[in-house]
Formats: structure tokens, sequence, C-alpha cells
């Protein structure tokens, strides 16, 4: 169990407030969105804490955490970087922007850099598709219009603010088009 | 920013907003909540206002384009006990980016609307379910909140009169689904969104299995201007049957990707003309009109069709939610194909086998022809899965995987069956 800040605790009470008094569980999104500000990802004991707070089964809060994407269910690094690859985004290089920063981490989608500053997540569409290619750090804030240099000045804001001095090692370019051929195998299971 | 231009053509909703006039008194000063003081003041009936909906001609514009005044019509409004109002500002539909800029340009049309809906019904509580990757609009939109209720907009005897409403924000974290209207009220009780079977719908049984009315954020922000310029002169502004102005969310291939607040039944070329055309001048080759789940339509036929509910269904396709992706004669219709399966196979429930085993089965058989994998008698089977999906589930997810799959076989089969036959794709990857 964490402790959770004051503030954190009041907005739990605001958001358990916002739905009938016998309908608590309603306030599980808000609260598993504001412990997980608090602890980076979901564990079992995070989990058990939501389901403490709201009176729920640990089950029925783990259903949640794991239906929807943006909840952190395994170990993420400082800042978890979602990017949408979907066709609108494509259309104007969203896939580009997913290949540079591949290049530019040295990994893969749903890989953390060895430093534990970056974990690299495909998201899907975020409603925003005039501003592509657009990512999402740490869910909430919303980067658009993401060109090659302006994923270098965003990943250099972030490095500077965790005190690592250079962005994780750029690796090989055919790390990232091995990838891409990964995924595609997949595909020719059916 | 993708809305403040003047490139609109007689906008109600998006009309004088700058990025930062969104507070309550900007509001006031364009006319904000005067008709739902009207309303207040004057005692208007509820059916009165429900009948001046209804005269409007506005349609829903979250996808379905069900007339608004008829659903609100449905509500028992004299039913002793809770009703919910529920606005539906979970924009995921690829393409999709209108909600997300009235929410936090023009935050208190919205509530206004809903408030004045909720007179209409006869409903004491509210929600509006916000899209999870939206978080900053999801505060604007609490600020908004806010405000409303410190001037008496929202609360308790709103006005001085006898009508109370409260107004709450939940945001959603990361579901498409949850966009089905039963799969919100079910993520608003706190569980997977999962949908629901209907019947029950949800004016009998929605959310806390109360009666729910639940309307997309867009019809909710045209109420009051739909009040303001009266129900006649807003059915004249667009076409009979397709009432109002509808804002379009254009991207992909034009010069300037963005909202556009038109008339309804405006051509698709003044559209296009709008956005600033093909970027770098190519040719148009596709255009998927209506959000990602709508059939693709040939770049030809679209620039004589016009945009509304009516003309879109004609040409074979749907108004959906207003979402229009343009794509120039460069684009590979399979690759394209293959990212839209590859995102129904993600984000389908799983409740439904249909929907949870044909998706992937399309995703994949889609992947080997993009890969030159494909064999010839898959073409022939993306149709029978798609087939076989329509119809087959508890929602219309399964419907919107299968229907771009159908609308690029009916159009685009000689690139599908390129691919097969040489045993690649025609477009470079990463292009």
């Amino acid at each position: 169990m964490v402790e959770l800040s004051e503030k954190s605790v009041q907005e739990i009470h605001r958001n358990i407030a916002k739905y009938p008094a016998d309908q608590k569980q309603a306030a599980v999104m808000a609260v598993l969105t504001i412990v997980q500000d608090e602890t980076g990802w979901l564990d079992a004991s995070a989990i058990a804490q939501v389901a403490q707070i709201l009176d729920m089964p640990p089950i029925a809060v783990q259903e949640v955490a794991t239906f929807y994407n943006m909840y952190n269910t395994k170990p993420i690094g400082a800042f978890k970087l979602s990017v949408c690859t979907n066709l609108p985004c494509e259309l104007s290089g969203g896939l580009r922007a997913a290949l540079y920063l591949k290049e530019k981490l040295g990994i893969g989608f749903n890989e953390t850099t060895p430093c534990g500053t970056f974990t690299l997540v495909e998201g899907e569409c975020m409603g925003a598709c005039a501003d592509a290619p657009v990512a999402l750090v740490n869910n909430k804030r919303m980067c658009s219009w993401l060109s090659n240099d302006r994923i270098d000045q965003l990943l250099a804001e972030l490095s500077a603010s965790q005190g690592v001095s250079q962005v994780a090692h750029t690796s090989e370019k055919t790390s990232a088009m091995q990838e891409f051929n990964e995924t595609k195998e997949m595909g020719n299971r059916a | 920013m993708s809305s403040l231009h003047t490139l609109h053509i007689n906008p109600l909703i998006l009309a004088g907003l700058n990025g930062s006039n969104w507070h309550l008194a900007d509001y006031e000063s364009r006319g904000g909540y005067t008709q739902l003081k009207n309303i207040l003041e004057q005692k208007i009936p509820p059916e009165e206002v429900i009948a001046r909906v209804k005269a409007s001609g506005l349609r829903g514009r979250g996808g379905a384009g069900f007339p608004t005044g008829l659903k609100w019509s449905f509500m028992p409004r004299q039913l002793p006990g809770d009703k919910y109002l529920v606005c539906n500002s979970d924009e995921g539909e690829p393409g999709t980016f209108k909600d997300r800029d009235i929410l936090r340009y023009n935050p208190h049309a919205l509530i206004e609307g809903m408030a004045i809906g909720a007179y209409a019904m006869g409903i004491p509580v509210g929600y509006n379910y916000i899209h999870g990757e939206i978080w900053q609009e999801y505060t604007i939109f609490e600020q908004a909140l806010e405000e409303a209720r410190s001037a008496g907009y929202l609360g308790k005897q709103i006005l001085g009169s006898d009508f109370s409403f409260e107004l709450h924000a939940h945001h959603g974290y990361g579901a498409y689904i949850c966009g089905e209207e039963t799969a919100l009220l079910e993520s608003l009780e706190g569980k997977k969104g999962q949908p629901r079977f209907k019947p029950p719908f949800p004016a009998s049984y929605g959310l806390f299995g109360k009666p729910t009315t639940i309307n997309n954020t867009e019809t909710f922000a045209a109420v009051p201007f739909l009040l303001q310029v009266g129900p006649e002169a807003y059915l004249k502004l667009g076409k009979p049957n397709n009432g109002g102005t509808k804002i379009f969310s254009i991207s992909g291939d034009v010069v300037r990707p963005g909202n556009y607040e038109i008339p309804l039944g405006t051509p698709f070329a003044k559209l296009l003309e709008l956005a600033g055309g093909m970027r770098d001048g190519i040719k148009i080759k596709a255009v998927i009109p209506g959000g990602s789940s709508a059939p693709v339509i040939p770049g030809e036929m679209m620039m004589s069709t016009d945009m509304d509910y009516d003309s879109i269904s004609k040409a074979g396709s749907m108004l959906g939610s207003g979402a229009v992706i343009v794509m120039n004669e460069t684009r590979c219709m399979v690759k394209s194909l293959l990212r839209l399966s590859y995102f129904y196979h993600e984000e389908s429930c799983g409740q439904c086998t249909p929907c949870r085993e044909g998706t992937g089965w399309l995703w994949r058989m889609v992947n080997r022809i993009e890969h030159g994998q494909g064999r010839l008698e898959d073409l022939e089977m993306l149709g029978d899965v798609a087939g076989n999906i329509m119809g087959r589930t508890i929602c219309a997810l399964g419907d919107a995987a299968a229907m771009p799959v159908r609308g690029m076989l009916k159009h685009y089969m000689s690139e599908f069956e390129y691919h097969v036959e040489h045993k690649k794709c025609l477009v470079p990857e990463y292009v």
C-alpha cells in the first residue's frame, strides 16, 4: 500500500462524490488513474488499495485495470510515450514518427530503455487526427505535429527532467526495421 | 487549433472562437445561456422544447444520425425516481476530432445544451463521459462546470426556478468500445466496457438501471443555437431531413486538416476546397466519409456527392461522425485496410465470438496479402468473414470492422489481386 498524497486523497473523495452514494464503484476509473499517477503502475497492492477504498472485490478492480489500455499493469519507464499509428495519423507521418522514436530510443513497442527512462507503446486513436503525428506522454500530455526535430526536443526535455545526460543510445537503423518485419510475421499464422 | 480559423460556412458552435474565449463570461457575451434563461423565465413547457428540437431536424451527430427530438420524447419524464442524462464525448473513431474542440473551445455550449435537455426530459443528474486520451480537455470541461455551478446555471433551483440539474465529468481511459452507448454506461458504472444487449434500451434501463438518454457532444452543443436561430431557420440551414450545420473533421492528404462547420448538404468538393485542397497537389484517390468504419468511396464519386446523411448513404457509405479521411493516389488500399483491421481487432471487447475471432481473422488475412503471402482464396474469404460478422454481434463494432473490408473489396479489388499475384505491395514501406 502506498501512502497517497493529501491532494490525491482529496481528488479521490471529489470523484466518489460525483456518483450516487450506493454506486461508489463508478469512481473506479478515476481512482485507478489517481493511484497510477502516484505509483507509476498498478501492481497487486495498488489494485487491493483501490478495492479497499471503493469497497469492491479486488478482481473487479483488476478487470477494469486490464480492460482499459491506458492503465499500466506492468512496470514501465519514467515516461510512457504512446504514439498513434492509426490510419489518419499514418497518412500524416504517424509511422515515420514511431519509427524515428524506435531508432532514437533503440527499443521497439512495449519495451523500456535500459536506463528506465522511456517506454514506447503504440496507441490507438486519440481523437486529434488533424494534429498528426501525435503522442501522449504519461497519458496526460499530448504532443502534436511530431516532426523529427520536435521528437528530438521532446526527448531532450524529458531526459533532462530525469537528470539523464543524454537520450538513450541510438541503435542501428536495422533493428527497428527488423522488429517491423517480425510483427508482419505474426500475421501469417492464419 | 484545428477549429480556430474563419473558413467555416454559417458556423454556430464554432463561431467566433479563438482558443482562449471559452470561459463563462465569453460565452455569455456571445449570447450564451440566454436560451436556458428564456425557457426557465417564460416557463416554456418541456413538451414545447422537445417539439422545437424535433422541428429543427437535428439528427444525432455521434454517428447514427437518429432524430434527436424523437429520442428525447422516449424518456418517460413523468416516471418517478432517478433518471440520467449522459453525454458521449468518448470520441475515438479514427478520423474524428470535433468533440474535443467543443470541449476545449466552447464547453459552455455543451453545458447549456445538456441543461436544456435535462429540463425537457425531467432529468436531475447528468454525466459527460470524456475520451481518456484528451486529459487537458477533461480539465477544461471540469473548470467550465465549476464556472456554471458558481453562476447558478447548474445545481439546485437553477436561476431561481424549481428546475435542478447536477452535471459531472467522467473520463474514460483507453477503450474505443466505450463510444458505444451501452458500453459507455457499463464503463460509467465502473465496469469493463462491454456492450449490453438491446432491448431494453437505455430510455427504460440505462445508467444504474434507470431511464437514461445519451447524446453526442455536438448534438447537445447544437441545441442552444437551434433555439436561438429558431427551429425553422436551423432546418433551412441544411437540407430537408438533414437540418442545421455539422462539424466535419477532415484529415489525411489535404493541405489544412481540421474541423470545418458547414451546413449539411454542402458539396464535398467545397469542403475539400476549404481544407486547402489536396496536399502537394496530388490527385485524390479515395475518401472515407464518416469515420474509419464507413465504407470507402472513390474520389471521383465523392467529388459529386454532398455532405449530408442521405446523400452519403446514397453513395454507398455513411456520414457517421463526420470524419472525412482523404487519401491521394499514392496510397495503397491494402495497407490502409490493414491498419484499420488491426484497430478493430485490437479494440474488439471480446464478448461476441464473431467479432472477437472474426476481427483477428480479417487482420491476419489482410496482413498476409499486404506482405505478399496472400492466397487467391483469401479474397473471397475476406468477404465471407466480413459477411459473417455483420449483424451477428451485440453491438455495432462488428459491423464497423466488416464494413471497411466490404467497401475496399468493392472498389479496389484489383489492388488486392495485384498483391496476391505479384507477391508485393505497389507502394514501398513507410510511405
